[in-house]
């Protein structure tokens, strides 16, 4: 039973703070799962591009029922719209917009983070390992910020000291949104942006295993 | 004498397959998988196969089919995982294939290096996890890269829009991702297309993939969506 799960922001809250933090005209990558959310929730007052791995730069929202084509899918293999200005590219160009440092942010779950940036996000050690295009967005976005739940379902903590999980990109992530806290990565720890605002800090502290740097 | 890289069926262009052949399939799940071709690859019964490709194949349709037919030694991919995935789960899960994983950019550029003539490449992709183990680390500027190796094949088997007689091509929308890639590192380049334009009505500008790339084309007109299929409980063959 984890008591925490059900507090602090929900899941469109956390997305709405990802989504004011970025500039106008930044090329973004959203990964799979909650990170999707966050398009959801961009300033009208600003226009940002979404890149899909599989080889779309100017993705629109999801497809309808009566629009479904499926050589027009996301990286979640979901049929998408392409938004006019959009464009197609085959997958060492889509990569090369990753890996050559283009993406101005990208947003990931997590399994594990640790104090240092480190991400675990990719195996658990069980079951069929799989990567996709995780390793090489950790390496080559300029922000790397990870969208997460505070704690693990049973309550264990995701924030850590080091990382027991397979690393998906070491020294790799700017900054953690959680459902308790924004924090940012820093050579010195994870350092307080935000807390929720119906808890105290010595709960937040309590549920994560790496200190919290307040000042 | 005419160029003329056009056959008449899926059997005619895959005749020359053997048993043992490292075969590339271009696709990002469905979306711009060859899977006539992949059906003729099972019909011709060539087995020990080492596939690469972005996944492991859905239910028993495609890649997923080949596999469930156990005409696969191994596959090299990002992502295998998938909750329609029956065929590779079992054979994994019981130790019957190997797998090797791979980042998906260190995939695409492993291949396009391989069709550049450039034997491999250093990056940052994989360093300090468990896929850079074993492998020789560089440093450039203060930062550690990996090295990786590029990645060629003796067949790749490719999903394209149209393609005329010298074997130009154009993809659509997103079913081009790793295909026009895998077109450049195999010694034999297999495609289905959904139609066949005549050179005079190809424009110059819209070739993705130039025929040098390409040997062999035939025309599958109204190709398996995947999905739909698998929805339907087909099965192949």
């Amino acid at each position: 039973m984890n008591e925490f799960i059900n507090l602090g922001w929900t899941k469109d809250e956390i997305a709405k703070k990802i989504a004011n933090e970025f500039p106008h005209g930044s090329y973004v990558n959203l990964g799979i799962g909650m990170p999707e959310l966050v398009s959801k929730f961009v300033d009208e007052s600003k226009e940002i591009i979404y890149h899909s791995e599989n080889g779309l730069l100017g993705m629109g929202p999801p497809a309808n029922e009566n629009e479904l084509d499926f050589e027009l899918i996301n990286a979640g293999k979901k049929p998408v719209t392409i938004l006019p200005g959009g464009s197609y590219c085959h997958h060492a160009d889509s990569f090369s917009m990753i890996r050559g440092g283009h993406i101005d942010y990208c947003v990931l779950g997590a399994m594990e983070v640790s104090e240092g940036g480190d991400l675990a996000n990719w195996t658990t050690g069980k079951g069929i390992p799989a990567v996709g295009g995780a390793m090489d967005l950790v390496v080559g976005a300029k922000n790397v910020f990870v969208m997460s739940q505070h704690t693990t379902k049973d309550g264990s903590p995701k924030f850590l000291k080091n990382c027991s999980l397979p690393l998906t990109g070491k020294s790799v992530v700017t900054r953690v949104y959680s459902n308790l806290a924004i924090l940012d990565v820093t050579p010195e720890g994870f350092k307080l942006k935000e807390m929720f605002e119906k808890i105290d800090f010595d709960l937040l502290q309590k549920v994560t295993e790496a200190k919290i740097i307040t000042n | 004498m005419k160029i003329n890289k056009l056959f008449n069926s899926v059997n005619d262009v895959m005749s020359d397959v053997f048993d043992g052949a490292v075969i590339m399939l271009g696709g990002f799940g469905e979306a711009g998988s060859p899977v006539e071709l992949i059906h003729g690859l099972i019909d011709t019964k060539c087995k020990d196969l080492t596939i690469i490709a972005n996944n492991a194949g859905n239910g028993k349709i495609g890649l997923g089919a080949l596999i469930g037919e156990n005409q696969v030694k191994k596959v090299i991919c990002s992502f295998a995982r998938s909750p329609k995935s029956i065929t590779f789960k079992e054979l994994y899960e019981n130790n019957k294939i190997e797998l090797e994983v791979v980042p998906q950019g260190t995939l695409a550029e492993r291949i396009r290096s391989a069709g550049a003539g450039i034997p491999g490449f250093y990056t940052q992709t994989s360093v300090g996890t468990p896929l850079a183990e074993g492998k020789e680390i560089k440093i450039f500027d203060g930062k550690e890269y990996v090295l990786e190796k590029s990645l060629k094949a003796d067949f790749a088997l490719i999903k394209a829009e149209t393609s005329d007689r010298y074997g130009n091509l154009t993809y659509n929308k997103t079913a081009r991702n790793f295909n026009p890639i895998m077109c450049m590192a195999a010694n034999q380049t297999i495609v289905q297309v959904k139609r066949i334009e005549k050179e005079e009505n190809t424009d110059p500008e819209k070739i993705i993939t130039p025929g040098i790339f390409v040997n062999k084309v035939t025309v599958v007109s109204d190709p398996i969506i995947e999905s739909i299929a698998i929805d339907n409980g087909e099965t192949y063959p």
